[in-house]
């Protein structure tokens, strides 16, 4: 049971992760009010928050699943306060870090009629800072971190996000973009 | 489904307002509720059948297309858009 128990943490951790990539990068491509292909822009809209709601599925897995794990001994306030863990307090303290990001950003997103679109999103760029943080968490904490498949797919992610940001700042990355800004002037 | 003239819609069961000091012409609203809306040449909704005379701003959404104009409110990720009694 324990093994099964730590294989699921491990593993939810890891799709998690993945999830949160997806989104992340939905997220950008619908900030330049692009379709995905035949997909409309509010379909790509919705995909990005089902994929971000999944990944927080699975990091609720991630966490009561490792919660009395005899290796990554967490207690419950190991889930909310950040750097007070008992192995790796460090890396594991990135862990609870990113789900602190996580839930302001859920929850002020899925209360965005409530907050008003400034709250919303002020709080939603800390996904910016979140998405590192939880990367570096999976790098630093992570047992599986030697393992090739592990490096791939980090290194995919890193690389997609990363690719998906230099778009985000380059010219024309919004749609209509060129044809504003050159009949403004 | 022709509704691109005020006439062909009938009456309205309310009245979609658009911010215009919020709306980005991000496009969600012109892809749900493309028989009220197309866009213009910057990308920005344009209500069909009120051409630029203002009226644009207040789009009337006949009874069929309510539950759209419902999903385009609350999808607009600049929250642009409420639906308002006629």
């Amino acid at each position: 049971m324990n093994e099964a128990l730590w294989a699921l943490g491990r593993g939810t951790g890891v799709v998690s992760l993945a999830l949160f990539t997806v989104s992340v990068l939905l997220g950008i491509l619908n900030r330049s009010g692009r379709p995905l292909f035949t997909l409309p822009r509010f379909s790509v809209a919705l995909v990005h928050r089902n994929v971000a709601l999944l990944a927080t599925a699975f990091l609720a897995i991630h966490l009561v699943t490792l919660f009395g794990d005899s290796y990554a001994q967490l207690r419950l306030v190991d889930f909310v306060v950040p750097f007070l863990g008992a192995a790796k307090p460090f890396w594991l303290g990135l862990g609870t870090l990113a789900v602190d990001l996580m839930l302001a950003i859920v929850i002020t997103a899925l209360l965005r009629g409530v907050v008003g679109v400034r709250v919303f999103k002020a709080v939603h760029w800390l996904t910016y800072l979140m998405w590192p943080v939880a990367l570096l968490h999976s790098i630093g904490n992570g047992t599986d971190v030697g393992q090739t498949w592990f490096i791939a797919f980090a290194a995919t992610c890193s690389i997609a996000v990363v690719a998906a940001l230099v778009w985000r700042l380059s010219r024309g990355f919004i749609e209509y973009q060129n044809v504003r800004v050159e009949r403004a002037s | 489904m022709n509704l691109r003239t005020p006439e062909a819609r009938g009456p309205a069961a309310a009245l979609l307002h658009i911010d215009w000091t919020r709306c980005d012409g991000r496009g969600l609203c012109t892809e749900i509720l493309p028989e009220l809306l197309a866009r213009d040449d910057w990308g920005y909704p344009l209500a069909y059948g009120y051409g630029s005379a203002g009226a644009g701003s207040n789009v009337p959404v006949p009874d069929t297309l309510l539950a759209a104009a419902a999903d385009a409110v609350s999808l607009c990720p600049r929250q642009a858009l409420t639906l308002v009694d006629p």
